[in-house]
């Protein structure tokens, strides 16, 4: 039932559509995928603000709001997304299903088609971007990049995955570098984006009332003289599963309360492998939840940690750990992290923390099912990775789990890199 | 029971009233995997003043919301674990005027139900998990030290507000909390958390006639009328200060720019002047108005900019914030726009345009089972129907907007708080 259909619709252009009448909206989104590298990432993560400028036919943002606008508020935003070691950069919109509209009329045709011109038909001077959207987007780029220190807990994250690998591709960050933003030119920025026209993967989403083929004519007619020229080659993410040695690393900043973030790799377990579901088990008792030893014994039991909780890079196979906590504690805090997770790796779980993790993540996955967003963003990182898996297939392999596959996982687990985001004090 | 039906959002509710005066609502949701529950009090941070059994008393900044972290204790241990165990993600927050407890399921969603209206409505707070809970909130607050958009809004009010506790921060401070008892917590629950101060709103593929049944067979049989409040000396229409400045680790300076409106009555009054306020906003500055498009193309904001109108007991303001190089230069051309409304009224198309896209913004909303269930509470506490706010926004019409806006954007009504970036730092 929550299969969505996915087809070819041009060279290297997939759609991948699901008919529901469960909401209120319906979602489209048009990703370009291309491999993560140092050398384009910032003008990647550029392009699509620099689309969402202006087009031939609404030549600023004033005329496309007020084109939104008309469509009942609908949005179309920049979406860019890291999904393993490819970068993918696009657009994700939402519009009110036709359903709902004050005269019955449609939005669909209108939506996919206000998505495809500011794809295909950016507003251009001299055969380029224009000179002052550049100079606007690359000047907020830059502060989107330095506004990552804003949110600490969420920097704290990004940085020890950075620094665990630093010498991969997926260590390098999804907006790219503020030092290489500040080279791009109109003309850069131009032929990087003919590039991805003709030679990148186009991933093309629609979740909402419409049936498959009226969607797939919409987009059809929304892309035509989209030039395929070849290629459209995908990077398959480099999974790490040994560590020869963790490694520290701190940051001073003035900040009230320390950051404390552990990097593992799985082991080599990543959302293709057949343990995955046991990794997902693994990480739902171990930090995951509300019920996992890190919530109840650092946060709660030892009041250590304002927060205390693991999460998994589902592509990669890493597994971050992220807390925060006073300066003073912050050896206390790792030692205490290090301990659950040897509980973990000793099997030792009563059955209602077994029951508790599993019952929350077979949940979530399931819940996933009655968001749209989730839903766009599950789908685009499967078809990134080539995979089929449904969020309800998932779940059913989770509830088969054993505890001995799940210790099996632990034990696969091994610390990387720590981060410590410390006080400028003292 | 009655049910009523929103053919225009496309929602059905079953309502009742229980003899304690509990309200109960629940919408309806054929189709979705999960359920969601939200069991309400009308108390928030701005409830410190109040009178029980005859008698005023005053209470701590911050009680509402510790007492909102010790409410999931419960004679048998904690209650989030109960519902975390059962696969469901339970939580609560604590705003200016409600407290409210919410889990959302996709199995067991009876059991969850009994759980969730059990620990909220019986009392136990013990002395040693009060102090210890000292400890937790003390963190929690510290990390809000660290946020700048938390620490900007707090300033905001601080410039608007002389005496009401709309500017007291949610959580207290380290002092304030430092006072707060067991005994504390027991009478604010006796005050607030009766059936007749309280909602239970859910949503979701359910029986209504089992929410009805659950709520009798769990709640106790009686209940009060809502207790008498003080939010302190009726506020003078103009702001207590025009700026507000403060020193961060942040990147670009973080504003906030508020301007004092006449407080609402109880009653549909409520939701017009919500409406009303937020038209204006995005008349006056939203996204799609001429004014944000000059300021976005001359780099005065980013898509980091959001607006809207809030109303509190006592209280309603409108304000916009985000980040800029210049906030004074943000803050002068919207007290220069709203002028120029005041003087040539608004555009009648973009009046119309906006207008349709708020209200498609609006149904959108809906997607959310917390939004329903959230918007029914607030309804209901402030005396109106949330699901019918189709009919109420047909009628609103361009000259209420610009009666709004040449009201409040005024002068002396406006305060911009700032969080300047340290010298030296970040």
């Amino acid at each position: 039932m929550s299969t969505p259909v996915r087809q070819e619709l041009l060279p290297g252009v997939f759609l991948t559509s699901l008919h529901t009448k469960k909401f209120k909206s319906s979602l489209l989104s048009m990703s370009f995928v291309t491999p993560l590298a140092q050398e384009t990432a910032s003008v990647n993560a550029l392009i699509p603000y620099l689309l969402r400028q202006g087009t031939v036919c609404y030549p600023d943002m004033q005329s496309l709001a007020a084109a939104l606008d008309e469509m009942y508020g609908g949005s179309i935003e920049p979406a860019v997304r890291k999904k393993g070691e490819n970068q993918c950069v696009g657009f994700v919109g939402s519009f009110l299903d036709d359903a709902y509209t004050l005269d019955g009329s449609g939005v669909l045709d209108q939506a996919a088609g206000l998505m495809g011109e500011m794809l295909l038909r950016p507003y251009t001077r001299e055969g380029a971007f224009c000179p002052d959207y550049t100079r606007q987007e690359k000047a907020n780029l830059v502060d989107r990049i330095r506004a990552e220190i804003n949110d600490k807990r969420h920097y704290a994250s990004t940085r020890v995955v950075e620094e665990m690998c630093r010498e991969e591709a997926y260590g390098i960050g999804y907006l790219g570098r503020e030092a290489d933003v500040e080279a791009i030119t109109p003309q850069s920025a131009w032929q990087r984006y003919q590039d991805l026209l003709a030679h990148s993967r186009l991933e093309i989403y629609y979740c909402g009332s419409a049936q498959a083929e009226k969607v797939s004519n919409a987009f059809l007619k929304a892309l035509a003289g989209l030039p395929r020229e070849g290629g459209y080659q995908v990077a398959k993410t480099r999974i790490v599963s040994t560590v020869p040695s963790s490694r520290k690393v701190e940051e001073p900043m003035n900040v009230a309360q320390g950051k404390l973030t552990m990097g593992f790799r799985t082991g080599g377990i990543a959302a293709a492998s057949p343990d995955y579901p046991a990794l997902v088990l693994c990480n739902a008792l171990f930090g995951g939840t509300t019920t996992s030893k890190l919530f109840l014994n650092v946060r709660e039991k030892l009041s250590l940690c304002y927060y205390a909780s693991s999460s998994l890079l589902r592509y990669k196979g890493i597994m971050v750990v992220s807390s925060g906590v006073e300066f003073a504690n912050v050896q206390k805090a790792e030692d205490e992290i290090m301990a659950q997770l040897d509980a973990c790796r000793r099997g030792e779980f009563e059955p209602w923390e077994i029951e508790g993790a599993r019952r929350y993540t077979v949940s979530s996955l399931l819940t996933a099912l009655d968001s749209q967003g989730r839903q766009e963003d599950w789908w685009l990182g499967q078809a990134v990775a080539g995979l089929e898996q449904t969020p309800e297939e998932l779940a059913q392999a989770v509830e088969q789990v054993t505890v001995e596959q799940v210790v099996r996982a632990a034990k696969g687990l091994r610390l990387d890199t720590v981060y410590f985001l410390k006080g400028t004090e003292g | 029971m009655e049910e009523k039906q929103y053919a225009r959002v496309g929602e059905r509710v079953i309502q009742a009233q229980l003899d304690n005066g509990l309200r109960i609502y629940v919408a309806l949701k054929p189709g979705f995997q999960k359920s969601y529950a939200f069991f309400a009090t009308n108390y928030g941070s701005m409830d410190m003043r109040f009178k029980l059994d005859g008698q005023w008393l005053d209470t701590p900044a911050g009680v509402a919301h510790y007492l909102e972290h010790k409410t999931f204790d419960t004679k048998d241990g904690n209650a989030l674990q109960d519902l975390a165990a059962n696969g469901s993600s339970p939580n609560a927050f604590t705003s200016l005027s409600v407290t409210g407890y919410y889990f959302e399921s996709t199995e067991k969603f009876e059991e969850n139900l009994k759980i969730l209206l059990s620990f909220v409505s019986v009392p136990y707070y013990t002395q040693e998990s009060v102090d210890k809970e000292q400890g937790i909130i003390g963190q929690e607050i510290r990390m809000g030290d660290d946020e700048p958009e938390t620490q900007v809004f707090y300033g905001m009010l601080e410039g608007l507000y002389e005496n009401s506790p709309v500017k007291v921060n949610i959580a207290g401070t380290v002092e304030s909390i430092a006072q707060i008892t067991a005994d504390t917590l027991n009478f604010c629950h006796k005050a607030f958390y009766d059936p007749g101060n309280m909602v239970l709103c859910v949503a979701g593929d359910v029986d209504p006639e089992r929410v009805v049944a659950i709520a009798k067979e769990v709640l106790p049989q009686q209940g009060n009328l809502p207790v008498e409040r003080d939010y302190g000396k009726q506020e003078s229409p103009r702001a207590v200060s025009g700026t507000w400045e403060k020193e961060m680790a942040v990147s670009t300076p973080i504003f906030q720019l508020g301007f004092k409106a006449e407080p609402p009555q109880k009653g549909e009054n409520w939701l017009r002047t919500e409406l009303v306020g937020d038209l204006a906003c995005e008349a006056l500055l939203g996204t799609s108005s001429p004014l944000y498009a000059a300021l976005y193309r001359d780099g005065f904001l980013n898509e980091s900019f959001s607006y809207g109108c809030e109303a509190y007991p006592g209280v309603a303001f409108l304000c916009a914030g985000g980040e800029s190089k210049d906030p004074e230069a943000v803050r002068a051309a919207v007290l220069a726009e709203g002028e120029r409304i005041g003087r040539e009224g608004l555009d009648e198309g973009l009046f119309r345009r906006l207008k349709k896209a708020a209200y498609g913004n609006l149904v959108q909303r809906l997607n959310s089972f917390e939004t329903i269930c959230v918007n029914q509470a607030m309804g209901y506490f402030n005396g109106y129907e949330y699901l019918a706010f189709p009919e109420l926004f047909d009628h609103i019409t361009k000259a209420d907007v610009e009666a709004c806006i040449c009201a409040v954007i005024t002068q002396e009504k406006c305060t911009l708080a700032v969080i300047r970036p340290k010298e030296g730092e970040a």
